[in-house]
């Protein structure tokens, strides 16, 4: 599986209430959340975007409160992965037990700039920057975690 | 090698003799929660993948308490997508007006978590509960779901960093002057992925009410959870709101930790988080000479809504009057803390002063109603984010503080621990 898509780069501590505002909340409509997403840090964002395209941060990403419809949002705004220094631990299993990839890699979140065109190889973890003409080794998945991601999300992986 | 308390606990639930940093394991859960916002992403996902059963009805507890009293048309909607949910299912414990209170002081409350339970919440601040000697996490809807029909969730077993308290808290000084404090001390991710365990002689000066707002808190500081040793300042609490029996686990005297932080209570002053992370924190010392002029005062929360929080506050202020200019809320994080609140005069004492008194709900604290704020206006905040937008606009600005400070900037219209000299 590869992810390829120009980079909307982020800095340190992005929380979920500047992913998602809590006044959009009530609803659960995935399209509808996505039309607001980065919306209080990045109004443009959602025009720009394109389907495939890389968001990159840095450290704590996704700090905050536990609403799914954070990771949700930046998923159905056409977003294929998330690379970060580091991710705030219910992002990171939210993003992983709905499906959008996300890789922690400090030399990558660090060096990739907003513009660059970027591909990711998820079997290896390699992240290369097609714009500077380099590449990064991102931590591969644990095991249990692939598993999730195989059988297509965490109820998927369940289900008798 | 030694277990800290979480590990323990996990180790417990996971049906193992014993478990080490960093292994996946999958522990039976003994409560599964959920909200207004997050269970009706969760029930979605559950009715999608066909699941047809949950594993236990009266290990589920669903509470209407974000957009209560329903908000808008959409909020309402939410509410009842949970009821009918929760209608299908018997689910025992759905709490809805009358009986809804904000869910971590609610929880606590009617006895549904105790000592030694392992406990997942659709909630970032379901860490409250460590509290109680509890292991209890937020996860997102998906992990909530799956909760429901397994009774189970999947872990990475947490490293640990060790906070000894020792000496006594000052006048005016709460819980949430020391959890600030430690926030601004390791930072919003200082404890990424890892628990914090707060244990030492200092425990025994802390009530029920402060070591929920620290446990609370736990999640500004990126942990996995936040655990109180158990004492009986615990083991009274829990047997006034509950007939199971706790397990109260301690940690191994060789249990690893990352780091551990030594707090003497006694010199925490009473602290405010500045926007927009809760590690900006100055004390009041430093916060008032800064002459910052405030529009509202919010106390309330799942941090600071419980009846202490309203007592410290009513005594404040007493016989006075908020600042003009400053509109000054109280939220009664229960109907329990609102009737007692009420019985004894509180409510009363906060009228008077020219502050209005709101029915128990998360309302101001995420942006939600009952208090928002316009461009480029301030609000001193008993709650736990002051995140860019967390209360409104996205140039407002929230500084976090606790009761005493909030009340005693509302009498002065400005940053101020004045009232309390």
């Amino acid at each position: 599986m590869k992810a390829h898509g120009i980079v909307h780069k982020y800095g340190d501590n992005v929380d979920t209430d500047v992913i998602i505002p809590a006044r959009y909340l009530n609803t659960a409509d995935h399209k509808e959340l996505a039309s607001h997403c980065m919306e209080d840090i990045d109004k443009d964002f959602v025009n720009k975007v394109k389907e495939g395209d890389i968001m990159v941060a840095n450290m704590n990403f996704g700090c905050g409160s536990s609403r799914e419809h954070a990771p949700i949002a930046i998923k159905a705004s056409g977003i294929s992965c998330v690379i970060a220094s580091t991710f705030a631990r219910i992002f990171y299993r939210n993003s992983i037990n709905i499906g959008l990839p996300i890789l922690e890699c400090d030399e990558a979140a660090k060096d990739i700039e907003a513009g660059n065109e970027v591909e990711i190889d998820f079997d290896s973890g390699i992240i290369t920057n097609i714009t500077k003409n380099k590449t990064y080794q991102a931590q591969p998945f644990p095991e249990f975690i692939k598993e999730i991601i195989n059988k297509g999300g965490l109820l998927n992986s369940i289900k008798k | 090698m030694g277990m800290t308390m979480t590990q323990k606990i996990l180790a417990k639930h996971a049906g193992l003799e014993s478990v080490t940093e960093g292994q996946l394991i999958k522990a039976k859960l003994d409560m599964v929660l959920g909200n207004d916002i997050t269970s009706p992403v969760a029930i979605n996902e559950f009715e999608k993948n066909g699941f047809t059963s949950v594993f236990d009805k009266t290990k589920i507890s669903l509470v209407m308490d974000h957009f209560t009293p329903n908000k808008d048309i959409k909020a309402a909607k939410q509410c009842q997508q949970c009821r009918n949910f929760a209608d299908k299912y018997d689910i025992l414990n759905y709490y809805d007006i009358g009986e809804v209170g904000v869910e971590h002081a609610l929880l606590p409350e009617k006895g549904l978590v105790i000592a030694g339970d392992c406990v997942i919440g659709a909630d970032s601040h379901t860490c409250t509960y460590g509290a109680l000697g509890a292991f209890s996490t937020g996860v997102g809807s998906t992990d909530m779901a799956a909760g429901m029909a397994t009774g189970e969730a999947w872990f990475k077993v947490p490293s640990a960093i060790k906070f000894n308290l020792t000496g006594k808290l000052n006048k005016w000084v709460s819980g949430k002057d020391v959890i600030l404090h430690i926030i601004g001390m390791i930072g919003v991710d200082g404890a990424l992925y890892q628990s914090m365990e707060f244990t030492g002689e200092g425990l025994r000066s802390l009530s029920m009410d402060d070591r929920l707002c620290m446990a609370n808190m736990a999640i500004e500081a990126g942990a996995k959870n936040g655990i109180f040793e158990v004492d009986d300042v615990t083991l009274d609490y829990i047997k006034e709101r509950s007939t199971r029996v706790p397990e109260v686990f301690k940690a191994d005297p060789d249990a690893k930790y990352n780091r551990v932080i030594d707090i003497d209570l006694s010199e925490i002053k009473p602290t405010v988080s500045f926007p927009h992370l809760p590690e900006n924190t100055k004390t009041i010392d430093e916060a008032e000479k800064l002459n910052i002029k405030i529009d509202q005062v919010v106390i309330g929360s799942c941090t600071n809504g419980r009846y202490s929080d309203l007592e410290i506050a009513a005594a404040v202020v007493k016989g006075k009057k908020v600042a003009k200019g400053v509109r000054a809320i109280v939220i009664p994080a229960t109907q329990q803390i609102y009737l007692d609140a009420l019985k004894n005069g509180l409510l009363e004492i906060f009228v008077e002063a020219g502050m209005v008194v709101s029915a128990p709900t998360c309302g101001p604290c995420l942006g939600g109603h009952m208090g928002i704020l316009a461009p480029n206006e301030r609000a001193v905040s008993t709650t736990n984010r002051n995140f860019v937008g967390r209360m409104g606009d996205t140039s407002s600005e929230v500084y976090l503080a606790s009761p005493a400070v909030a009340a005693a900037s509302a009498l002065k219209g400005y940053i101020s621990g004045e009232a309390l000299k």
